[in-house]
C-alpha cells in the first residue's frame, strides 16, 4: 500500500496556451504589412515601392495625392479603431466576466447613434466631423448613465452592469428608431452612418479621437494586471490586496473612452469587440497581460483587412467595413468556434 | 420568507413545492393583463365603455359592439397577448439554459434570420425593388411572415448543425449564434444600404416591430404554437432546475442532458420564430421580460409562468399606449422598449440601493 502512494500516476499537464513575444512580434509585423497594403490597394493600384517613396516625399504626383489625401486617413483610422475596439472588447469581457459582453453593451453605440440621429434630424448636420462630436458626447452620456445604474457602492456589479447597458441601449435605440421611422431624410443619412465605415473621413477626425484613445489605452494598461485577480471573484481579489471597485472603475472608464472614440470615428462597427477577444484567447490563453495586446493587434488587423476587402470586391464601388467584417468574419468565427476547444473565462 | 421563495405543500403522502411569490406575481400579473386587454379593446375611433367590453367578451353586448370588439379589435389584441407571452417564455427558457442573462433568442441569431428573410422579400421582391413588382400587394403581405418564419427556422437549423460536435455545448452554441447573427445582420444592412429609400423605409417599419392591422391570420399560428410548446416547457422545468446546478450535477441527478437541451431549444426557437413572423422583431421583450420577472419573483432563475404573463402585459400595454396615448403612429416595438427599459432600470437601481444600504 505504501509503495502505491509514492508511485503516483504521472499526470499529463494539459497544454496551456500562453502568450509569447514571438507571436506578438509576428502580429505587429502583420499589422504593418496590412497597413502598407491598405495604402497600396484600392480602385487604383499603386505599387508598394511607389507607396513607400511618396509616403516620405510628397512630390505632388497623382499617386502621392491619393496616398496622402485618401488612403492614409482611412488606414490610420481603421488601425486606431481596430485597436481601440479590440482592447475595449477584452476589457469588457474581463470586467463583466461574461463571454457575450461586447463594448456596445455599455450603451456606447446606442448613445452615439442616438446623438448622431438627433444631430441629423434637429440640427441638420451632415458632415462627418460634426457627427464625431455628437457621437462622442452621446457615447459618454449613455455610458455614464449605464455605469451609474449598474454600480453599487462597492463598484460596478457585472450582471447589473450588463443589464443596465442592455436597458439603456434599448431605450436609446427606441428614440433613434422613432425618429428614423418618421423621417425619411434622416433615415437616408443615418443608414450609411450606422453600418460603420472608415472611408470619406479626413485626418481631422483622427486627431479628434486620438486623445480619447490614448487615455483609454493608458487606463487599460493600468487596469490589466488586476484583471487577472478579479477573475477569481471580488472577495479573493480584495484579500490579495486589490481594491476591486477602483480596478473596475478604471477598466470600465477605459472601455467607454475606447469604444466611444471608435464609434465617433467610424460609426458603430459591431462584431470586432465581441469576437477579437475570443480569437486572442485561442492564440494567447487567458492571461489578460497577454490577452490585451493580442486583442489590440488582432483588432487592428481585422478592421484594416476588412476595409481593404471592402474596397476590392465590388471595385470601383465600395462595401462598408462594418458589413464586410460581419459578412466574412461571421462565418470565419463560426468555423473557428467549431474547430477548436472552448476556452472558458 | 424573503429568502424562501417556495413553500412545501403536503397532501397525505404527496408533497411538492409551491413557489408562493412567483404564483402571487403571476396572479397579479394576470389581473393587470385582463384589465389592459379590456382597455385595449375599449379604445379606438369608436370608444366603448370598459364595462360593455367585458360584457361583450362574455357573450353580452349589442350587435355593433360585438362587431367592433370581436371582429375588429380582438384579433390585434390577441396577437399582442400571445406574442408577448411567447417571447417572454422563449427568453426565460434560453436564459435558463445558457445560465446567462444575455442569452435571449435574439442573440442566438434567430431574430436576425427572420429579419433577413423579411427584408429580402421587401427589398428584392417589393413593388419598387429589383424584382420590379414581381411580388407585390397581396402576395407580399402573405409572403412577409412566411419569409420571416423560414429565415428564423433556417437559421435555427443551421445553428444546431454548426454547434453540434459530439454533443451540444451551450457556450459554443451561443458563440455560433452570435457569428450567424452578425453575418445575417450585415447581409440585412447590405440590402438596406443598396435599397431604394422607399423600400428601406418600409423595411425599417417592419424591423421596428409593428402590431397594427394584425388579424387572426397572424394570431392563429402563434396561438397554436403556444398550445403545443407551453406544455412542453412545463414538462422541462424539473430538468431545467437541475441543470442550474451545472451540467455534471444535472447528469448526476438523472437528467437526460442532450434531450432536455434539444427540447428547450425547439421550444424557444419555435416560439420566437412564430412570434417574429407575426409582428416583426420585438427584440427587447425576450431579453428583458425574464429579468424583470426574475426580480419581481425573487427566484433563482427566470420564472416560466411569470415571464409569460409579464411579456403579455408589456406588449399589450405597448399596444394600448400606441393606439390611445400617442398622438402619432409609432411601431409597437419602439414603445415596448420605451416602456420596458425604464422599468428594468428602476428595478436595477432599487436592487443596488438595497444591497448597499
Amino acid at each position: 500500500m505504501s509503495t502505491s502512494i509514492s508511485e503516483r500516476p504521472t499526470v499529463v499537464a494539459p497544454s496551456v496556451r500562453r502568450g509569447s513575444v514571438k507571436v506578438l512580434g509576428l502580429l505587429t509585423f502583420a499589422l504593418v504589412l496590412v497597413g502598407l497594403l491598405s495604402l497600396a490597394l484600392g480602385s487604383r493600384y499603386i505599387p508598394l515601392g511607389t507607396v513607400i517613396d511618396v509616403l516620405f516625399h510628397d512630390d505632388g504626383s497623382e499617386a502621392a495625392t491619393i496616398v496622402h489625401a485618401l488612403r492614409i486617413p482611412r488606414t490610420v483610422l481603421a488601425i486606431t479603431v481596430g485597436i481601440a475596439l479590440g482592447v475595449a472588447g477584452a476589457l469588457m469581457q474581463g470586467h463583466t466576466r461574461n463571454p457575450l459582453a461586447d463594448p456596445g453593451l455599455l450603451g456606447v453605440e446606442a448613445g452615439a447613434t442616438c446623438a448622431v440621429v438627433i444631430a441629423i434630424y434637429s440640427f441638420g448636420i451632415d458632415e462627418l466631423s460634426g457627427y464625431a462630436w455628437f457621437a462622442l458626447a452621446g457615447a459618454g452620456i449613455a455610458s455614464i448613465a449605464v455605469f451609474a445604474i449598474g454600480s453599487t457602492r462597492r463598484g460596478p456589479d457585472p450582471v447589473s452592469l450588463v443589464l443596465a447597458g442592455a436597458a439603456v441601449s434599448a431605450l436609446l435605440l427606441a428614440v433613434t428608431q422613432a425618429i428614423v421611422v418618421r423621417d425619411a431624410d434622416t433615415l437616408d443619412s443615418y443608414r450609411f452612418w450606422v453600418v460603420g465605415s472608415a472611408s470619406g473621413r479626413s485626418l481631422d477626425v483622427f486627431w479628434q479621437v486620438l486623445p480619447f484613445v490614448l487615455v483609454g489605452l493608458l487606463f487599460a494598461a493600468m487596469s490589466t494586471p488586476g484583471l487577472n485577480l478579479l477573475q477569481l471573484g471580488d472577495d479573493v481579489a480584495a484579500s490579495l490586496g486589490l481594491t476591486p471597485w477602483r480596478q473596475k472603475a478604471l477598466g470600465i472608464a477605459a472601455v467607454m473612452l475606447l469604444a466611444g472614440a471608435a464609434v465617433a470615428a467610424c460609426g458603430p462597427i459591431a462584431f470586432v469587440g465581441l469576437v477579437v477577444p475570443h480569437v486572442a484567447r485561442r492564440l494567447g490563453g487567458v492571461d489578460y497581460r497577454w490577452l490585451i495586446p493580442y486583442s489590440a493587434l488582432l483588432g487592428g488587423l481585422l478592421v484594416t483587412g476588412a476595409d481593404i476587402i471592402g474596397r476590392l470586391i465590388v471595385s470601383p464601388a465600395e462595401l462598408q467595413v462594418g458589413i464586410v467584417m460581419a459578412l466574412i468574419g461571421g462565418p470565419a468565427f463560426v468555423i473557428l468556434v467549431r474547430r477548436t476547444r472552448m476556452v472558458r473565462i | 420568507m424573503a429568502t424562501l421563495h417556495a413553500t412545501p405543500l403536503r397532501l397525505g403522502g404527496l408533497s411538492w413545492l409551491v413557489p408562493v411569490r412567483a404564483a402571487l406575481v403571476s396572479l397579479v400579473g394576470a389581473g393587470v393583463l385582463f384589465f389592459l386587454v379590456a382597455i385595449d379593446l375599449a379604445v379606438g375611433d369608436f370608444p366603448i365603455p370598459v364595462g360593455d367590453v367585458v360584457r361583450t367578451l362574455f357573450g353580452g353586448g349589442d350587435e355593433g359592439q360585438r362587431f367592433v370588439v370581436m371582429e375588429l379589435r380582438l384579433p390585434q389584441t390577441a396577437v399582442a397577448v400571445t406574442v408577448g407571452a411567447s417571447l417572454g417564455l422563449a427568453g426565460a427558457l434560453t436564459q435558463t439554459l445558457a445560465r446567462n442573462p444575455l442569452a435571449s433568442p435574439d442573440i442566438l441569431g434567430v431574430t436576425d434570420g427572420a429579419a433577413f428573410g423579411a427584408v429580402l422579400v421587401i427589398v428584392v421582391a417589393g413593388g419598387s425593388g429589383y424584382g420590379g413588382g414581381l411580388v407585390s400587394g397581396q402576395l407580399q403581405e402573405i409572403g412577409l411572415p412566411i419569409a420571416a418564419f423560414i429565415g428564423a427556422l433556417g437559421t435555427a437549423l443551421l445553428l444546431y448543425l454548426l454547434s453540434w460536435r459530439r454533443g451540444l455545448d451551450m457556450q459554443r452554441l451561443v458563440l455560433v449564434g452570435i457569428g450567424l447573427g452578425a453575418t445575417l445582420t450585415a447581409a440585412t444592412a447590405y440590402l438596406l444600404v443598396n435599397a431604394r429609400i422607399q423600400d428601406a423605409a418600409s423595411a425599417q417599419v417592419w424591423l421596428s416591430g409593428s402590431l397594427s392591422a394584425r388579424g387572426w391570420e397572424h394570431g392563429r399560428p402563434v396561438l397554436i404554437t403556444l398550445a403545443v410548446l407551453v406544455p412542453l416547457s412545463l414538462l422541462l422545468i424539473r430538468s431545467l432546475n437541475a441543470m442550474l446546478l451545472g451540467d455534471d450535477a444535472a447528469r448526476g441527478l438523472g437528467v437526460r442532458l442532450q434531450l432536455t437541451q434539444l427540447g428547450v431549444l425547439i421550444a424557444a426557437v419555435g416560439l420566437t420564430s412564430v412570434a417574429v413572423a407575426a409582428v416583426g422583431p420585438l427584440e427587447f421583450v425576450a431579453l428583458v421580460v425574464p429579468q424583470v420577472a426574475l426580480r419581481l419573483c425573487g427566484a433563482s432563475r427566470p420564472p416560466i409562468l411569470a415571464s409569460m404573463v409579464a411579456g403579455a402585459v408589456l406588449v399589450v400595454g405597448a399596444d394600448v399606449i400606441t393606439r390611445a396615448v400617442l398622438p402619432f403612429a409609432l411601431p409597437a416595438g419602439i414603445v415596448t422598449a420605451a416602456v420596458g427599459a425604464p422599468y428594468l432600470i428602476w428595478l436595477l437601481v432599487r436592487a443596488n440601493r438595497r444591497r448597499t444600504a
